[in-house]
């Protein structure tokens, strides 16, 4: 354990830039905007008002979270205040709510739906693309082809054609949400049904657009290392089958896990894009209402959680990774 | 380089992507040719109508009839006059005055038709109807019967007076040649939700967004090639500087960053041009990690050292020695890149941050429009589905003539 302690410092300051460089993006961008943000957001949020009134207390609820009357070095340290708050805001297109309770209320689906199906797809992806690479002929012509077209199909357009299919013409499944409409939240067993019942078409259309793309990867890789000098030598060696393929497997499995470190994000991008399609209660939904909208603190929150949550996945990936790595592992006890 | 290419069109994926590429680029031609005008005028006042030919019925009026006396006209009239409703009250009547409902064929017209002419009594009262029932079926019974003899209609025209003078009939044998109508306009995909043609929409979209993704794809090679050939083979300070950027970049999602700027430009400002470049602008990371892997491990080769110790300049050694050897791999990334670039405009428009909608048309605005108007629960499958099945088309193509080219220029991935 010891010997990973340079490793984990290694990954703890990286974490720590990149939280640092996402958090600086978020306050900078919106602010790059051409002319007063503060008065162009509220153009937009004011189009169709004419209250004035109530422009004027949008304009200055704006300009008090953007504090533009200061300079830019004070307003950093008012939002990092607000940040480590947790004070988002409030929303604008839910006024009074704040924006944090929105955001916590939403965080919880966005990472109960993708975190499980990111997982299966990828699990799911690599043991295809295993057998693929094993068996070859027959197998490897048919799956190919399938997982190449379907991984291609983006994951909105797959949360569309299954929701026609299963929601609207067998009519197995409910159309939109995360759960029946009537009711409230709670932890009896009729909710909990409800809540698989809307989970599963939201899941699988992630979990298949995840497939495809993982099967082609790990396919490449096992080839690769099929044919490598070890595996050879060790046919020469008369090593049983069962114990070469475990070798094999162990090595292509981590170039995807680094693949899975690098399209994490990627894959929550498009996920998020995937729960609209559903009205699921997620991030995805919480982003498209802010943009529609215009309620700028909810996607200035919600693009930073979804950051975070990226963040956080790849941070927990690294260290995994540091288990299963025998070359990581090497280096530390060098 | 003659033989690398005919290794290239000997790769069955490659070529398979590449023929869907063709076709989809020849499509994109071809068709406002054929069928030219503006895709985004709004011909249809109302929203998705369904796919199919649609005749002028003034133009067909007015066009000289001829007549044909076919057997099964008049069936098939009534089965299109019998809405779904209709068959179940018929289907109401009959059992309860005591057909077996198992000899009850409801999409088969002629047959429910017999059945009912010989069982439906204005007399009778089956048990269980009420007199408005009654009422009703009296009515079916007469609208049944007037269409089924197919009086001819009297067309009139309202003088300047406002008198009704007769014109012509119409009689339930007059038949008119499509060709000799004057109006007569194919909708294949039908129209979407503002009335627009969808396929000529759907036509001019792809070029946008095939476009989108050339710029972004244009770009994000450029800035990933640059950064990759300067940091890998510059190394030190360079290296660690642009390591740095490149590693903050890889671990924040693009997507995010694509959607603060996006948003922060304003939708005033929104073309699909700059859409276009703000994702190649987000999106250059993949390409420049790699290229700088690629760039390391040639950096040290004798070749290079040799041009080197020659004293040639560093533009001279990386055009001539580096940038050969990484071109297939650079090429790959650049298809790549343009398959996401598309996608990525995709998934902005759903989230309401594509381009504007009133200059250009492009697959993520038609998908965001078709779902924002519920195409999908309206069963309107041609506003969406092609744009789903275009986009598939566009990245799977593109990335099975990357996996041909991967095959060829890695050997160990050959089958």
């Amino acid at each position: 354990m010891k010997g990973y302690r340079r490793y984990f410092r290694k990954k703890i300051f990286w974490f720590l830039i990149t939280l640092a460089a996402s958090i600086l993006l978020n306050f900078i961008l919106p602010r790059l905007m051409p002319g007063d943000p503060v008065a162009a957001i509220t153009a937009r949020v004011a189009m169709g008002m004419n209250d004035a009134s109530a422009v004027r207390r949008i304009y200055e609820e704006y300009a008090r979270q953007f504090g533009t009357d200061k300079p830019m070095l004070q307003q950093f340290v008012m939002y990092l205040q607000n940040l480590l708050k947790g004070d988002f805001g409030l929303s604008f297109s839910q006024y009074p709510r704040p924006v944090a309770d929105i955001i916590s209320s939403a965080v919880g689906w966005t990472i109960g739906l993708q975190l499980p199906a990111i997982i299966v797809g990828w699990m799911l992806g690599n043991l295809l693309g295993a057998l693929a690479a094993y068996i070859r002929k027959g197998f490897d012509r048919v799956v190919m082809p399938v997982s190449l077209f379907v991984s291609n199909i983006p994951a909105f357009g797959m949360a569309v054609i299954l929701l026609v299919i299963f929601a609207l013409r067998l009519k197995v499944a409910p159309i939109s949400g995360a759960y029946a409409y009537d009711m409230i939240p709670n932890l009896s067993w009729a909710f909990v049904r409800s809540v698989f019942r809307h989970y599963q078409l939201p899941f699988w259309s992630i979990v298949l657009t995840a497939i495809g793309g993982q099967a082609i990867g790990m396919r490449s890789m096992s080839i690769y290392e099929l044919n490598a000098d070890y595996v050879k030598y060790s046919r020469f060696l008369g090593v049983p089958d069962r114990k070469i393929v475990g070798y094999v497997f162990r090595n292509a499995m981590l170039p995807q896990v680094t693949g899975l470190v690098l399209s994490i994000g990627t894959m929550i991008g498009g996920a998020l894009v995937a729960e609209i399609i559903f009205s699921y209660p997620g991030l995805g939904s919480a982003l498209l209402t802010g943009i529609t909208r215009l309620d700028y603190p909810l996607i200035s929150a919600s693009t930073l959680i979804v950051t975070l949550m990226v963040l956080v996945v790849t941070f927990v990936l690294d260290v995994i990774y540091a288990f299963i790595d025998p070359r990581v592992k090497a280096a530390q006890f060098d | 380089m003659r033989n690398t290419f005919r290794q290239v069109f000997h790769s069955p994926r490659f070529v398979t992507g590449f023929v869907i590429f063709i076709f989809l680029l020849v499509t994109l031609i071809v068709y406002p040719l054929v069928s030219p005008g503006d895709p985004l005028e709004m011909i249809g006042l109302g929203s998705f109508f369904k796919p199919g030919t649609y005749i002028s019925v003034l133009d067909a009026a007015g066009t000289p009839a001829q007549t044909l006396k076919l057997p099964d006209a008049a069936d098939k009239r009534l089965s299109s006059m019998l809405s779904e409703s209709d068959r179940v009250s018929m289907l109401r009547w009959l059992t309860a005055v005591g057909v077996p409902e198992s000899e009850i064929d409801l999409q088969d017209t002629s047959s429910l038709l017999k059945l009912w002419r010989e069982n439906y009594d204005a007399k009778a009262r089956p048990k269980g109807m009420t007199m408005s029932d009654r009422r009703f079926y009296q009515r079916l019974d007469e609208q049944l019967e007037s269409a089924g003899s197919a009086e001819a209609l009297t067309l009139m025209r309202q003088d300047e007076a406002g008198e009704n003078q007769e014109v012509g009939r119409v009689s339930g044998t007059d038949y008119v040649n499509v060709k000799d109508v004057a109006n007569v306009r194919t909708l294949p995909l039908g129209t979407d939700n503002f009335g627009r043609d969808t396929l000529k929409e759907l036509v001019s979209a792809m070029g946008t967004s095939i476009r989108i993704g050339l710029i972004a794809g244009s770009i994000a090679t450029c800035i990933g090639l640059l950064l990759g050939l300067l940091s890998g083979y510059l190394g030190g300070f360079v290296d660690d500087l642009i390591m740095f950027f490149m590693n903050i970049f890889t671990v924040i999602p693009s997507f995010v960053i694509l959607i603060l700027i996006t948003y922060s430009i304003g939708q005033a400002y929104r073309g699909a041009d700059t859409v276009a470049i703000v994702i190649g602008l987000t999106s250059w990371v993949w390409t420049g990690r790699s290229v700088r892997s690629q760039v390391i491990s040639l950096r040290n080769r004798d070749h290079v050292n040799l041009s080197r110790l020659s004293g040639h300049s560093l533009m001279r050694i990386i055009l001539t020695d580096i940038l050969p050897y990484i071109a297939s791999y650079v090429v790959m990334a650049f298809i790549l890149q343009i398959s996401s670039g598309i996608l990525a405009e995709a998934q902005l428009s759903l989230l309401g941050l594509g381009p504007r909608t009133t200059e250009v048309p492009t697959l993520g605005l038609m998908m965001n429009w078709a779902m924002l108007y519920s195409a999908h629960i309206n069963g309107a499958w041609w506003a969406y589905f092609p744009v789903i099945l275009v986009i598939t088309l566009i990245t799977f193509s593109l990335n099975l003539m990357n996996t041909g080219l991967d095959q060829v220029f890695n050997p160990t991935l050959r089958d």
